[in-house]
């Protein structure tokens, strides 16, 4: 954790595990600032009125109906401050969704750039090293060992995802991260991660899916750069290489897989009798 | 556009109940207070036109809709207090999270309001004998109920109720992810619900341009009548193109057209598009009447008038029209939206809303407040709406989108803005137009008994879910795993959710109450301000035998405190001493 951002309430928030989870953080937390002193005062505001005014006697009040200095004091105010926010927001966003360009093996600072094809699938998570000749793919299965499939990614260097869906929509998003994206069929979506830190963060699926929506988990382990060419090489030696077929299930997938037919139509009688 | 009605029902209100057959100590469910000749009883409701019996007929169907989809959520929360809970199986709990959606959005928080409130109070704040089309009115009440029932029935049908969530994205809603009949029972609900609401909004636009009383100029129209008319052309706007999604969609599962899956050429985004071009200002359909009853509740248990009437008008209106372009904010994670549009026109939204919450202070600012049930809602309104207001501002930043979309942390924000509106100030109007429907009160130590449980279990339910969802709980899940660290928090959103649900119980025995023993309500029991409480509780057949003079937004209170009327620079003619007290047309 930096020192640095502790300058920011969490608000129950990460400080974020990347670069961009960081930005968003900051975002947030300013922007939970902003509104709990706003929603604060309003909120005193009424309960001040309600108690001040609270009917004590039969006399009847004064019936004024309008006062427009005021009027335009409570709307004008409103405007500044949505639009500092919009523009504290479109700053964030310009980092966020930075990405350094498509097919690049460096990146402009010169780090090597890890590209990530990550395929959603009912019910699971493929993972291809494209330059690596890497593929780690993990259906999901109910029960408390469901752990989900793996992505293991260097530490403090850029790693580009490709999100793409087999079939329907999935959300892949992990908490730490600050971050979600769809994975949409028809539609690859690009974005960059830079992990700050060692260590493992879960990830799940957000966008209802199906059945086993709930199930759909996995993890992103952030190691040492050296610890992960280990871990590529090994794969590689373990056979779990890319597949062009495009079949989720790997020779050695890292847990155990339920009897689902094909991902792309699951039939009734499964998906009724399955749970 | 006629005030003074027809000959037979100039006689009085009394005599007009007696030869009606209707006694004020009847059961509400049967008391349509129809024509003077032909049917009664069963048949009379069957082919009712009029505006009240239909809006009482939409608030009993609404209602019942609500308490199903409450006890579905009641089971759902009950599956969540523990971590890998066994209770439902996945299917089951996907059909249940789908359905409470779907009864809660399209069968309860639009029906309750335009369906059902308005289609009672807006004839009678504009002074008009009933709504502008009487037939239109009650085919729409029959497709709604028409649609309700189909869309219960499909937990009846092989393969369970529809499973997609109530937004039904494409592909997940298509043949091959979704192939039972429920999926399709859903999507002709829609159709049929959806028509339902375009005839309503149809009949409260033309109502209220069209059948105002003379004097009602549009700035006098109250504020829950102005927002019905915004309400009815944003069903306009936004209704036809759920409809058009609904078609498409169905042609993709049994047509062979392939608008929505990628394999065919189509696009699975487009549904997105379509859908929240109308969800966006769907949300805004189900908020607006819901803003307007406060706006009519607060100032009358103020003993003041509305501060910023026009300033009121105004941000209904930008409101509305901000919420047709603001959809995709729904959709910041697809990665294929323009993000600083859609983020600076849900920002903006704000500024009107905050308008409002000003405005609503002002009205208070300087009164005499007693906080009799329907203002107790109010209030707690006020507070919800707020809550759910400032955590909305923060779901129109993309980044902050990115890290709490799906979550729920959404999840609490939906709820809160939409409890707070369809509930609490849902309740607030139905506790303060109850005395005017039925002729009897309430129970006020019942209503406030339902208020504080409502409050408090309010609170408990969608507070420990913001923090449920920044720890990482995703939406529509069935189980989650035992070392998140989100069991505690689940646990008290359920204890929550069971307090709301016991708040409701003493809602039924306040019905049950003020039908075994009525306590007769009066024409004005609130010392009300706008026009319907100036007619008997129940008004007669066609509303009015007569009717104060209109000089403000206000004319009952003008009329009943002429020493303290209502005097308004926004209206062209300032009330001239011989207006007041003659009533316009009185029989004499």
């Amino acid at each position: 954790m930096l020192s640095g951002c502790n300058f920011y309430p969490t608000y129950g928030a990460s400080r974020g595990a990347t670069k961009q989870g960081q930005d968003t953080f900051k975002l947030y937390s300013g922007m939970m600032t902003t509104g709990i002193i706003v929603g604060g005062l309003v909120g005193l505001l009424i309960l001040w009125t309600l108690v001040r005014y609270r009917r004590r006697s039969d006399e009847m009040p004064r019936q004024f109906h309008e006062s427009i200095p005021i009027e335009v004091l409570y709307t004008a105010i409103p405007i500044l401050i949505v639009a500092v926010l919009f523009l504290y927001t479109v700053l964030t966003e310009n980092n966020v969704d930075a990405t350094v360009p498509v097919n690049a093996t460096l990146s402009s600072t010169g780090k090597p750039v890890v590209d990530i094809r990550v395929t959603a699938f009912q019910w699971g998570w493929r993972f291809d090293y494209t330059g690596l000749n890497v593929g780690i793919a993990g259906e999901t299965t109910a029960g408390p060992n469901n752990h989900g499939p793996q992505m293991v990614v260097p530490v403090g260097q850029t790693v580009q995802i490709t999100l793409v869906s087999d079939d329907v929509i999935h959300g892949f998003y992990v908490r730490d991260f600050n971050f979600s994206r769809y994975a949409l069929p028809g539609v690859t979506n690009l974005f960059d991660l830079t992990v700050l830190h060692t260590g493992t963060y879960n990830g799940q699926c957000t966008q209802i899916c199906g059945l086993y929506h709930s199930e759909m988990l996995f993890s992103v382990k952030a190691v040492t750069p050296p610890a992960f060419s280990v871990w590529a090489s090994e794969q590689v030696r373990k056979g779990n290489t890319l597949q062009r077929s495009g079949s989720s299930s790997s020779n050695n997938p890292p847990i155990a897989t339920h009897p689902t037919p094909s991902n792309a139509s699951p039939s009734p009688a499964t998906a009724r009798g399955a749970a | 556009m006629t005030t003074t009605v027809e000959s037979p029902d100039l006689i009085g209100p009394e005599e007009h109940d007696g030869a009606d057959g209707h006694a004020p100590g009847a059961h509400p469910a049967e008391s349509g207070h129809g024509h003077h000749e032909g049917p009664s009883g069963i048949v009379k409701w069957l082919t009712s036109t009029d505006h009240k019996v239909i809006g009482k007929s939409y608030i009993i169907t609404s209602l019942i809709l609500f308490f199903i989809a409450g006890i579905m959520a009641l089971v759902m929360r009950a599956q969540l207090a523990n971590p890998s809970s066994s209770l439902l199986s996945f299917q089951t709990y996907n059909e249940l999270f789908t359905m409470h959606g779907s009864l809660m959005m399209y069968l309860f928080a639009g029906p309750f309001a335009f369906g059902g409130l308005a289609n009672y109070i807006v004839p009678l704040q504009v002074g008009a004998p009933d709504m502008a089309f009487p037939r239109l009115n009650a085919l729409s009440y029959w497709l709604f109920l028409g649609g309700s029932i189909t869309m219960m029935s499909s937990f009846l049908v092989a393969g369970g109720a529809a499973s997609y969530g109530w937004v039904a994205y494409a592909p997940l809603s298509n043949a091959i992810n979704s192939p039972g009949a429920g999926a399709d029972l859903w999507l002709m609900a829609l159709g049929l619900t959806g028509f339902s609401a375009i005839f309503t909004g149809v009949n409260l636009a033309a109502t209220i341009f069209y059948l105002r009383a003379p004097g009602m100029t549009m700035f006098r129209i109250p504020i829950f009548s102005w927002n019905m008319l915004v309400t009815g052309i944003l069903i306009l706007i936004a209704f036809p193109v759920l409809f058009g999604a609904v078609v498409m969609l169905f042609c993709d599962r049994h047509f062979g057209t392939h608008i929505f899956t990628v394999q065919g050429g189509g696009v699975p985004v487009l549904w997105q598009h379509l859908f929240w071009f109308f969800g966006h200002p769907e949300v805004y359909i189900l908020a607006l009447p819901y803003f307007g009853m406060v706006t009519d509740i607060i100032p009358v248990f103020s003993r003041k008038p509305l501060f910023g009437y026009k300033g009121m008008v105004f941000a209904t209106m930008s409101i509305a029209a901000l919420s047709t372009g603001v959809w995709a904010h729904h959709m910041f994670t697809t990665g294929v939206v323009l993000l600083p549009f859609f983020s600076l026109l849900s920002y903006l939204i704000a500024v009107p809303t905050g308008i409002k919450f000003f405005n609503w202070i002002g009205s208070m600012w300087g009164g005499q407040l007693s906080f009799q049930t329907p203002m107790l809602f109010s209030i707690g309104f006020l507070f919800a709406f707020l809550m759910g207001g400032v955590t909305g501002v923060l779901l129109a930043s993309p980044p902050v989108d990115f890290m709490t979309h799906d979550t729920y942390f959404v999840v609490a924000h939906f709820h809160q803005v939409l409890i707070g509106t369809a509930v609490f100030a849902g309740f607030a109007g139905f506790y303060f137009w109850y005395p005017k429907m039925f002729g009897r009160m309430l129970s006020d130590r019942l209503g406030k008994w339902h208020f504080w449980g409502l409050f408090i279990g309010f609170w408990l339910t969608f507070m420990p879910q913001y923090l449920v969802g920044l720890y990482g709980m995703p939406r529509r899940v069935a189980d989650y795993r035992p070392d998140n660290g989100w069991t505690g928090l689940n646990v008290i959103s359920t204890v929550g959710a069971f307090i709301i649900g016991a708040s409701f119980l003493f809602f039924l025995v306040n019905l049950y109450t003020s039908w075994r023993n009525p306590v007769p309500a009066g024409d004005n029991p609130w010392d009300g301000h706008a026009l319907e409480w100036f007619t008997s509780s129940p008004p007669p057949h066609h509303n009015y035998t007569h009717l104060p003079p209109i000089r403000s937004e206000r004319p009952t209170w003008d009329y009943n405190h002429p020493e303290h009327r209502t005097l308004v620079t926004h209206s062209k003619r300032s009330p001239g001493p011989s207006d007041d007290k003659e009533p316009v047309g009185a029989p004499s």
